[in-house]
């Protein structure tokens, strides 16, 4: 599986590197809707919860655009077939896609997060950059498996486009919840990280119970 | 090779393969006729295991579908409507990508690439490459990984005399190989099939030996 995983994983991060379609449309959504949120509010500087809430609703709904793309190639270019042929355990196109997207999560947060912190985030997060980081992380991990799950699904539907929102926003609608409260008070006028355990915990079994369902239920997903 | 019994395929309500019954031997080639919408396609797919059957028995390579797809995927070469290529790939990276899906050695990349005269054009990315010569690309991945069974659709289409030329040898009678062949060439499918099967609107109208008038007969 780790054989085919890899190469569906290269494959994945050449053509994007070669079409920049996903990570730039990410990154250029996000810094739009922090320049939209700046206006909206009418406001310079956010801190707390507001700011917390305005950075994850911004790469919950960047999410959405890759996970659109996720399956663009297949779809678009009759790759799936291909992949369905081959003598491979299917899983491992959902640990490539996964992979793949979280990979373009960082990518996103590497733009996105610096610009958050120029534009409209009144705290730095330079000081609270490791326990920010954490979070990011355990949140990728369930963005990233719940999207290339969404994705499968809706691969071959005709109202793809519509299906993947009304799908993955329920979805993770729990890690928007966890990941915000523990942003929260990384991004307080005056910083803590009380609660940042038990966020954290609830994103770390978020993701484990996603995993778990999606191995399981990945194979019946690309069946005719 | 191949035992098809009374299977039926639906899109919903619309049956598109309906109780269809063929067996062929190793190294035979099975014609496949019929207008378009008769059900040639699905056929192709379904014997692919990228459909299941929903009625019937079907047997693969010696393994019953759908319960053991998983043992004749990697035995088929697929040759379809889509070239299964990803366009912005260079028709190396494409087949270099699928011998590593296939687990065969890259080193065959260049062998196959030669083998359909694509050598030269091997870096050019798919989306710059004229249709025939997609359509060898698409060739290639289809042998890349040197299947028994070959599953054909309209196979041609596209190539030039020069380029059929000299994918007839992989592709032809002379490959050795089991052949499905979907083809609207009455007369040039009929000299190379065993076996054929003439489909309308998803039954086997003919199935077995047919001569050429009556297979023209299923596009009326």
């Amino acid at each position: 599986m780790t054989r085919a995983a890899a190469a569906i994983l290269r494959k994945d991060l050449l053509i994007e590197v070669r079409t920049k379609q996903s990570v730039p449309a990410m990154a250029l959504f996000s810094v739009t809707a922090f320049v939209l949120f700046h206006f909206g509010l009418d406001r310079d500087r956010l801190d707390g919860e507001l700011a917390s809430g305005v950075l994850w609703v911004t790469l919950l709904l960047a999410t959405v655009l890759a996970v659109n793309r996720l399956f663009a190639h297949e779809r678009e270019q009759g790759g799936l077939d291909g992949l369905l042929l081959a003598p491979i355990d299917r899983t491992a196109v959902f640990v490539a896609k996964a992979v793949a997207l979280y990979l373009y999560l960082v990518l996103l947060e590497l733009v996105a997060i610096p610009a958050y912190a120029i534009l409209l985030l009144g705290p730095s997060p330079v000081d609270q950059l490791p326990a920010l980081i954490a979070v990011l992380a355990l949140a990728n991990l369930g963005l990233a498996t719940v999207g290339a799950l969404v994705a499968a699904l809706a691969a071959e539907a005709r109202a793809r486009d519509l299906l993947v929102p009304l799908l993955l926003l329920p979805l993770l609608t729990p890690v928007l919840i966890a990941a915000a409260r523990a942003t929260e008070p990384l991004f307080a006028v005056h910083p803590e990280t009380g609660e940042l355990g038990k966020w954290a915990g609830v994103l770390g079994l978020y993701d484990l119970v996603f995993v778990l369902l999606s191995v399981a239920v990945f194979d019946f997903l690309l069946e005719d | 090779m191949i035992e098809l019994v009374g299977v039926s395929r639906r899109y919903g309500e619309r049956l598109a393969l309906d109780d269809v019954s063929v067996s062929l031997g190793d190294g035979q080639t099975l014609g496949v006729f019929g207008a378009n919408g008769a059900g040639k396609t699905t056929l192709l797919r379904l014997l692919a295991t990228l459909l299941r059957p929903h009625a019937g028995t079907a047997r693969v390579l010696g393994c019953e579908l759908p319960g053991e797809a998983w043992k004749v995927r990697g035995r088929v070469g697929y040759l379809g409507h889509d070239p299964l290529l990803y366009r912005d790939l260079t028709a190396r990276e494409n087949l270099t990508f699928h011998a590593r899906l296939h687990g065969v050695a890259t080193e065959r990349v260049d062998a196959v690439l030669a083998g359909v005269g694509m050598q030269r054009r091997a870096e050019d990315p798919v989306r710059n490459l004229s249709r025939g010569m997609v359509q060898r690309v698409a060739t290639a991945r289809a042998l890349l990984h040197d299947p028994p069974l070959l599953l054909l659709d309209e196979p041609r289409a596209n190539l030039d005399p020069k380029a059929a030329e000299l994918l007839e040898p992989l592709i032809g009678r002379e490959s050795g190989r089991t052949r499905v062949l979907v083809t609207h060439d009455v007369e040039g499918g009929l000299a190379e099939s065993d076996v054929v099967l003439g489909l309308r609107r998803g039954r086997a109208e003919i199935a077995g030996s047919a001569d050429a008038r009556a297979l023209r007969g299923l596009y009326t």
